[in-house]
């Protein structure tokens, strides 16, 4: 009796926190068509999240492309398949890493920055001051920065892609000398539509994760700037193993349905 | 004719922790014209009475009726109509730090859909309201470039720019120097004698209230000047632990046996 009445006191906090989640989702989706829309953040947003993650998507991008065509080239390079690296590098990317790292990356610099600068906002009033100037805080700041980083995590993930595929060439013509051409052509050729299609569904997905957890959890800070720090790493962390859970899932059900 | 309640409360109780009152059972109401100057040690309930009278909060007894409506059970959407006709000052003045001073004063006009004003037209109501306050030079300045009383200042031509029946003024002197405490005052004492604005003034600083009840603005010198006969309608309320613990007028505050509200009170011959 006491150790069922301490489970459901300890379950309380996690039920509540994640009921308010749903509720913070379900009012920053309904918003994306109602009045007023502002656009002028969003496009801030789109600056901030998308233009100023490229220069970490770049270095990811690259340094995991080469890193894999390094290895890959070894492995194949046993059975005589060094060839086929263009084809192993393109696949992995595309379906897999590509997504995973670029909103890893994209988690650590904007899921934390968005909940450090809404738990200012939360701890210096500048939220009730939001609400008590006549705004709705969700609609100016929770569905700008949603749509933002809706539309910049497949783009900033498309460049991922493509510069790990020029990582993996340079290790691959440096190393195990492979031809520019035949290079180029398997990576294309190994792409099938529902690699395109899952390479980009993803990074949608995930987008949603790091946008409305850092929110959620900007949102939710309290007691002062030690509560805006715990607020930026839990948004973090959050964020970071919901992506790699949600990662597995969501490759779970394309082999099941596309059969990749 | 009695003047109509630009707020009340009635038996309101607020809660954030099951079984832990932050306001109990608090009643008042404040007409039109009346400043109501509320005293109370940290964590008696003060700015959770304004953030309750604003809608910010949520009750969990009673009714609350902000000009004329009853806001207690209205959701968040149909408040902001309501809202656009008070202002408030919060406790750290809350600007945006993003936005320059013109821009934070320029939001409720920008935000506020019941309140029309020509784009035109906006920045000569941006610079009014910033001149009332003697910040018209920091137009273009960020909140992180001003001191903490223009911080204050700048908040408080935030609050007015729209015009509002009712102020409310969340601890306006706190963490500033006499002099600064003195002119802040001194801008609510001009609004309220200026534009005939109703208010309620949160503070644990009795001189604050004395001023507000004692001195009026005087347009043609600038200064403040004593009240002598023309009483101002001036209201003090004393919180204790999220209940009322006195209402009445300067002369029963001072003359109250009760020794939490003695506290609050310093004499003239004292302060002097």
């Amino acid at each position: 009796m006491l150790a069922s009445g301490f489970v459901l006191e300890f379950l309380k906090g996690p039920t509540l926190a994640l009921q308010d989640f749903y509720l913070l989702t379900g009012r920053a989706m309904r918003n994306v068509v109602r009045q007023p829309h502002y656009t002028d953040d969003i496009k801030l947003q789109m600056d901030s999240i998308g233009v100023g993650s490229i220069p970490i998507v770049l270095l990811t991008g690259f340094f995991s492309g080469a890193v894999m065509a390094l290895q890959m080239g070894r492995a194949l390079q046993q059975y005589g398949q060094t060839g086929r690296t263009g084809t192993v590098v393109s696949i992995i990317l595309v379906r897999e890493l590509g997504p995973v790292l670029t909103a890893l990356m994209v988690a650590g610099r904007n899921a934390s920055g968005i909940a450090s600068e809404l738990g200012s906002m939360k701890v210096t009033e500048q939220i009730d001051a939001m609400r008590a100037l006549g705004t709705d805080p969700i609609q100016k700041l929770v569905t700008p920065r949603m749509i933002a980083t809706g539309v910049m995590l497949p783009c900033l993930t498309v460049i991922d892609d493509f510069v790990g595929m020029v990582g993996g060439w340079i290790i691959g013509k440096l190393l195990y000398d492979l031809d520019a051409l035949q290079y180029w052509s398997q990576t294309w050729h190994a792409l099938v539509w529902s690699d395109v299609v899952q390479g980009l569904l993803k990074p949608f997905v995930y987008s949603f994760v790091i946008s409305l957890i850092g929110c959620f959890y900007g949102l939710r800070a309290s007691g002062g700037t030690q509560g805006v720090g715990r607020a930026t790493t839990q948004a973090m962390v959050a964020a970071s193993v919901t992506i790699l859970i949600l990662n597995l899932f969501m490759g779970l059900i394309f082999v099941k349905y596309s059969g990749n | 004719m009695a003047a109509a309640n630009l707020l009340e409360f009635d038996k309101v109780s607020v809660e954030f922790e099951a079984g832990v009152l932050v306001l109990d059972q608090i009643s008042f109401a404040v007409p039109e014209g009346q400043t109501r100057i509320i005293l109370g040690a940290a964590g008696s309930g003060k700015t959770v009475l304004l953030k309750t009278a604003m809608g910010l909060n949520r009750t969990c007894a009673g009714r609350v009726s902000l000009l004329g409506e009853d806001i207690t059970d209205k959701p968040e959407n149909q408040l902001f109509d309501i809202r656009a006709r008070v202002g408030m000052l919060f406790q750290d003045s809350a600007l945006f730090d993003s936005m320059t001073v013109a821009q934070n004063v320029a939001y409720p006009l920008l935000n506020q859909k019941s309140i029309q004003v020509p784009r035109d037209k906006m920045e000569e109501k941006v610079r009014e309201s910033l001149r009332f306050v003697e910040l018209e030079h920091a137009l273009v300045k960020y909140p992180s470039e001003l001191s903490g009383g223009m911080r204050r200042r700048a908040a408080i031509a935030r609050a007015v720019v729209t015009g509002p029946p009712l102020l409310l003024y969340d601890s306006p002197t706190a963490g500033l120097d006499p002099i600064t405490a003195h002119t802040i005052m001194a801008l609510i004492i001009k609004e309220r004698d200026m534009d005939n604005t109703t208010a309620l003034v949160v503070t644990h600083r009795y001189q604050d209230g004395n001023l507000v009840a004692n001195f009026r603005y005087n347009p043609d010198s600038g200064t403040l000047d004593p009240s002598g006969d023309r009483a101002t309608n001036t209201v003090f309320m004393v919180l204790r632990e999220g209940r009322l613990v006195f209402e009445g007028a300067q002369t029963e505050l001072e003359a109250c046996s009760d020794s939490y509200v003695q506290k609050f009170v310093k004499k003239p011959e004292m302060a002097a």
